[in-house]
């Protein structure tokens, strides 16, 4: 995929370099600036990430997860997917395991679907490009709609 | 100098409490410089590909025609589109704000670009393959179709009660509650 990405990126840079040089400089330049204004945020998520997931073992996350956690667990799930931006390859082995030592499939829906949508962290970067209406509603939305998307799939696969 | 410093400020701050976290809980510590050093090293390989394709987008594709495949007439074809546009991305939601104010920018309408950020944050293919290995195809299949309406239902409410504004023309409270 990142490799298809780069292929892309250089052929049509290629492209556009033979095409226009001065057009070609100019796009360079603006991603180079939109990268450099979004640097500082996304370093700070980096390491908040790395600080989350050493603060939260897996083991402590298990206990969340339980089929007996009931309402409680759904909710602490769905708060700790809201909340935690864990990139997908660590995300979802994690899940996979969870489910295997009897999670329930709610509370590892509920988690799954906040993880991907929902973006506590990211939010200061919402807000910068849709402001803070727009960002707060999506993302309050998108909370609450998470819980309808994993009930239903605990309906369906259980 | 200074405004380096300043805008850099939180990165510093949560880098020291790296290295104390180090100094206090070794273990913890390394887990944690582990984490995000992956976290760097996946962001420095896919980011540099997306703003040269989105620099490149800027420069060379019309505003006229994000506004007929993506703007406010664009339908159910705009709509789809964007549904496809965020789902085929790669990347973490963080690259899918630039690329949306962007897209924002050449005349998208709000609703297409709240589908976009929606797909790019549940639905992305390369992501749902990784699901399916991992939590199996009813997982992913059931998650995924319960998600489209979703997304969809989530951009109308969001468009009609709280647009986004390109860059060039926000209102004066864009950033306050």
């Amino acid at each position: 995929m990142t490799l298809t990405l780069y292929c892309l990126a250089l052929l049509l840079l290629a492209v556009s370099y033979a095409k226009d040089r001065e057009n070609t400089k100019k796009s360079v330049i603006k991603a180079w600036n939109a990268f450099a204004g979004i640097l500082p945020q996304i370093l700070v998520i980096l390491l908040v990430i790395g600080l989350t997931l050493a603060l939260i073992s897996p083991e402590k996350i298990d206990l969340l997860f339980g089929r007996q956690s009931g309402w409680f667990g759904v909710l602490a799930a769905a708060l700790l997917g809201a909340i935690t931006l864990i990139p997908g390859f660590v995300a979802f082995p994690l899940a996979a395991a969870l489910y295997r030592h009897g999670g329930g499939v709610v509370q590892i829906a509920v988690f799954v679907c906040t993880l991907m949508a929902v973006g506590v962290l990211t939010l200061p970067l919402e807000i910068e490009h849709f402001g803070v209406r727009a960002s707060l509603l999506r993302n309050g939305l998108a909370f609450l709609f998470s819980f309808g998307v994993a009930f239903a799939m605990g309906g369906i696969l259980q | 100098m200074n405004s380096v410093v300043r805008r850099y400020r939180l990165f510093l701050l949560l880098a020291l409490a790296q290295v104390v976290l180090s100094l206090w809980q070794p273990k913890m510590g390394a887990k944690a410089m582990s984490v995000s050093w992956q976290n760097f090293l996946e962001m420095v390989t896919i980011i540099p590909p997306i703003f040269l394709l989105l620099g490149l987008f800027d420069v060379w594709v019309p505003k006229k025609t994000i506004i007929r495949l993506l703007g406010e007439r664009s339908g159910t074809t705009g709509a789809m589109l964007s549904l496809s546009l965020g789902a085929f991305s790669a990347g973490p939601l963080y690259a899918a704000f630039p690329v949306a104010a962007t897209l924002l920018a050449k005349g998208c309408s709000p609703f297409n670009i709240l589908i976009f950020i929606g797909a790019w944050s549940s639905i992305k293919i390369p992501m749902l393959l990784f699901e399916a290995s991992a939590m199996g195809w009813r997982f992913m299949a059931s998650r995924l179709i319960l998600n489209i309406p979703g997304i969809l239902i989530i951009a109308f409410i969001v468009s009609r009660a709280a647009a986004p504004y390109p860059a060039t023309d926000r209102p004066a409270d864009y950033h306050r509650c």
